[in-house]
């Protein structure tokens, strides 16, 4: 039975897509619809792993407790959206921000490919709970994934011609 | 005729429903006049026809036209009193350049060069991205055309949209959710036949007084409809209705969703309609599932038991007329509010006939045109970005190559705009009829952005406005009365405004500065021939019939000789979807369409794969609280609005001495146990602080739900006498955010405190 590293696997991918999109989000908070779209984002990714770890017990692969963030990563956030403030101002915060929507999208994707994964195992082991749990929370990483591509599409134009 | 300060509304003209809504004449001259010439009315959305009173070559006063479907003759206090602005003293009558950082008043020649020599250098240096424009919801269908073609066509941005974005941008994009394409379903005449008035988020009393007049006919008649509103101020309608909720501002979609959910519940659901016409009624059913009365009243603040009366009124009602405005399009999840509207008629199948119908209503006069023409982000003739076939239409009509017309993303719209201003990426900003240095959110960042060197702002105005302080060139230009041109309401109705005076001094029509720029920056077709080949406001209004020619918006039967003399026109006939067909194929459609609580655009085929086929879309959301909610910082909710006798940032009224008397200054709206519990009495001069800004001015303590502080946007500092400091603007206080789908700003959902000063 692999099932239970392959939710370890999700439920790491999940906490690190929230990091992302909490770290991005504040790198760009002059971005507002990206400053607040990715904290909602961020929020919606930990609560997927809270979700998930019963699960990942039950299977014998148990995760380690969601850290509360602490005061390195406050310190850390209030850094990272006061340099935002100054970058803002900068034609090249458009190249930044494209660069950080792409990796927002390539992330989002691999935790979606681990869902894939792990509703197709529960598919095969029968087990409803983690069926419902993926129909219900899967199509959430679908449209992270397809934010960060509506936003790539609408950037790209400004920063390459202008 | 009584005071129309002290009776906004005017004499009570009682009528039943199905009978005729009477004519009453309303007037307002200074002296009597030696011609009459015909217009209607620009000061609010509601379009009221009337004629301008001229003599000795000056306005002198207006009537209301008794002809017209939309006004029967009234007119209101704005309608009466505004146009002594056309008047005022303080007209700009020069071009005026910047020069050693003053504004000096100079000649057209050099001021349109050194327009047109940064628009040249910007182009040849970046391209056509690092040109916007920021129009508005105030000029006409020629004026608005002309820089659709010159902008989308000839120069070749995608960076064109109006401060309608901040007033209408919510009601066309429900609409296209909805129904695959914007236009008002419904028409005013529905007042006449409805038993049963919904209102969300809408003051009408105050926002279009004439339309509320009809109502307060209807409800002081012999069958009086009944009426449900949502809002959290008590409003004249709140106080005239049969349920009011008043919720928390930020919370439309929590009490639509159990309003939903009661319909489903009791069975007030015409379901072979839904069936034969609309697609997703199981999701939506499953989406608005947890939202109980209870649940809902919880995150509201209101009574389950209201909820569940309300609900009621709606499902038993036969003849359901729902109006819309910047309660919802300017809060929180704003077009996931709208939609909830949109859907509640579809699920009792009570659209497109007569009393039945949604009213998504509009802000400013002619929002509805910059809209259809493509200046508010959107494309010509409601045409779709992610069509080719729409791109190539246009490309055919204005003989351009269909690659010049930017088609690679949704139009951009304003708050981008800016940010790509605030960015550096968009170096040339031409502003039109409009005040951002008021209007827009987060006043500070916005005359940051405008006072910024590297950024070669253009202001159109007929006066010095705030944001023309700010600007490079200003130039100044014709208003209402001083050129002919058309325009259309809220409720498709087209009205002709020929020209009644000549505008003072040197001051242009938007639509001769546009084709000026034009020539002098010599854009041409593809076969090397100018591109704007109209010249007068006919021609324009010819060529624009041929764009709108087979979209919804046809305008190709409604000619200057039909509309002069007689009185206006809707066009796609009285109501839209009398059929219960509606504009959702894939080829005809504006738009594919968004997930609305993230914004992400759903692609052609994603939009097929819903196989919707004429239907309507019925779109759910889940309540999301606001980004930024009251907090021990920040305890109280702002709320932002209008009061009956100004408009805007009161460029206009503000001028017109009945109007500015009638509500001269800033106040802040308080309830009554706030104020208690803050130690705040009635005329004690109070500060309001966000994270962003201050407000200083008198209370008035209200009615209004408790942890709500209400404050009116209109007041900015060009009449401040003197007083130093940026204190008196609503919009120092709110938050630069906006809604997902439609990208209007959020006004009316922000955290704040409140102390005596």
């Amino acid at each position: 039975m692999k099932l239970g590293p392959a939710l370890k696997r999700l439920h790491e991918s999940e906490l690190d897509l929230a990091g992302d999109f909490r770290k991005i989000g504040e790198r760009h908070a002059a971005d507002h619809d990206v400053y607040h779209q990715s904290r909602t984002f961020s929020m919606q990714c930990e609560r997927h792993a809270e979700l998930l770890g019963p699960i990942a017990d039950r299977y014998g692969s148990s995760v380690s407790e969601d850290d509360a963030p602490g005061l390195w990563d406050s310190v850390m956030e209030a850094v990272r959206r006061r340099s935002s403030a100054g970058l803002g101002r900068r034609p090249v915060s458009g190249v930044v921000l494209l660069r950080d929507l792409r990796e927002l999208y390539l992330a989002a994707h691999e935790t979606l490919i681990a869902w894939v994964i792990v509703r197709q195992g529960a598919m095969a082991v029968r087990d409803k709970e983690l069926l419902e749990l993926a129909k219900e929370l899967q199509p959430e990483t679908d449209l992270q994934m397809k934010w960060a591509l509506t936003h790539i599409k609408v950037s790209s134009p400004q920063v390459l011609a202008s | 005729m009584s005071d129309r300060i002290d009776n906004p509304w005017g004499e009570r003209t009682p009528f039943a429903a199905d009978s005729d809504w009477p004519n009453r004449a309303d007037q307002h001259v200074e002296r009597e006049p030696e011609r009459w010439v015909q217009s209607a009315c620009v000061l609010c959305s509601n379009g009221c026809a009337l004629d301008i009173g001229v003599a000795d070559g000056r306005i002198v006063g207006v009537r209301g036209q008794e002809a017209d479907p939309v006004n029967h003759g009234r007119l209101g206090p704005k309608g009466l009193y505004g146009w002594q602005a056309n008047n005022s003293a303080d007209r700009l009558t020069r071009p005026l350049v910047r020069r050693n950082g003053a504004l000096e008043e100079t000649d057209w020649d050099t001021a349109m060069a050194a327009v047109v020599e940064r628009a040249r250098s910007v182009l040849d240096d970046t391209g056509p991205g690092a040109v916007g424009f920021y129009t508005t919801g105030q000029l006409f269908i020629e004026d608005y055309y002309t820089l659709a073609v010159l902008a989308r066509g000839g120069i070749g941005t995608n960076h064109v949209d109006g401060n309608t974005r901040l007033c209408t941008a919510t009601a066309g994009q429900s609409l296209k959710e909805t129904f695959g394409c914007d236009g008002q379903p419904g028409t005013f005449a529905d007042i006449d036949h409805c038993d049963t008035l919904f209102h969300v988020g809408i003051n009408i009393a105050e926002t279009q007084t004439v339309t509320w007049s009809r109502m307060l006919d209807r409800l002081h008649g012999p069958d009086r409809p009944r009426l449900v509103v949502i809002d959290p101020r008590p409003t004249q309608a709140a106080r005239e209705a049969d349920v009011h909720l008043a919720i928390r501002n930020g919370t439309n979609v929590a009490v639509l969703n159990a309003l939903i959910r009661e319909l489903v519940e009791n069975g007030w659901i015409e379901q072979q309609w839904v069936d034969a016409h609309t697609v997703g009624f199981e999701g939506l059913v499953k989406t608005v599932q947890p939202y109980t009365p209870e649940h809902a009243g919880e995150i509201c603040g209101v009574d389950p038991s209201r909820i569940r009366a309300a609900a009621e009124v709606l499902g038993s009602a036969e003849r359901l007329l729902s109006f819309v405005l910047q309660g919802v399009y300017q809060s929180n999840q704003a077009t996931a509010a709208a939609c909830q509207v949109n859907n509640i008629n579809l699920l009792r199948g009570m659209i497109g006939r007569p009393g039945c119908g949604i009213l998504q209503m509009n802000g400013q006069p002619t929002a509805q045109n910059t809209r259809e023409t493509g200046c508010n982000g959107d494309f010509p003739g409601f045409r779709n970005w992610q069509n080719e076939q729409h791109v190539q239409e246009l490309a055919r009509l204005w003989n351009v190559d269909p690659l010049q017309i930017p088609h690679y993303g949704p139009p951009t719209h304003a708050m981008q705009i800016f940010r790509y201003a605030e960015q550096g990426s968009i170096s040339f900003l031409w502003i039109i009829g409009t005040n951002p240095a008021v209007s827009l959110p987060e006043l500070d960042r916005i005359r940051s952005i405008l006072a910024q060197d590297r950024l070669f702002v253009v202001v159109s105005d007929a006066f010095l406005t705030e944001t023309g302080e700010l600007a490079d060139v200003v130039l100044p230009t014709a208003l209402w009365g001083e050129k002919t041109g058309t325009f259309t309401n809220a409720d498709r109705t087209v009205h002709l405004s020929e020209q009644a005076v000549e505008p003072p001094g040197e001051a242009r029509s938007d639509r001769e500065i546009f084709l000026d720029f034009a020539d002098r920056l010599g854009l041409e077709d593809k076969d090397g021939q100018p591109l704007l080949k109209w010249r007068t406001p006919e021609e324009v209004f010819n060529a624009w019939r041929e764009c709108s020619r087979g979209r919804p918006c046809d305008y190709s039967q409604i000619s200057y000789d039909a509309l002069r003399g007689g009185s206006g026109i809707q066009w796609g006939g009285e109501r839209l979807y009398t059929e219960g067909e509606f504009p959702t194929d894939p080829a005809y459609c504006e738009d594919f369409g968004h997930e609305l609580t993230t914004g992400v655009t759903f692609s052609e085929v994603e939009f097929k794969a819903l196989n919707v086929a004429g239907r309507a879309i019925l779109k759910p959301a889940p309540y999301i609280p606001s980004p930024e909610e009251p907090g021990d910082d920040y305890p109280l909710r702002l709320n932002t609005g209008r009061t009956v006798y100004h408009f805007h940032t009161r460029t206009k009224t503000g001028r017109a001495p009945q109007l500015q008397g009638a509500a001269p200054d800033v106040w802040v709206e308080l309830a009554q146990a706030d104020a208690e519990r803050l130690g705040i009495s009635d005329g004690d001069v109070v500060r309001v602080e966000s994270p962003r800004g201050r407000v200083e001015g008198p209370a008035r303590v209200t009615g209004m739900r408790e942890g709500v502080v209400f404050i009116p946007f209109h007041y900015g500092y060009w009449d401040r006498d003197g007083r130093n400091g940026h204190d008196r603007a609503a919009n120092e206080l709110t938050i630069t955010l906006w809604d997902p789908a439609s990208k209007q700003p959020i006004y009316k959902t922000a955290a704040v405190r409140v102390e005596r000063a």
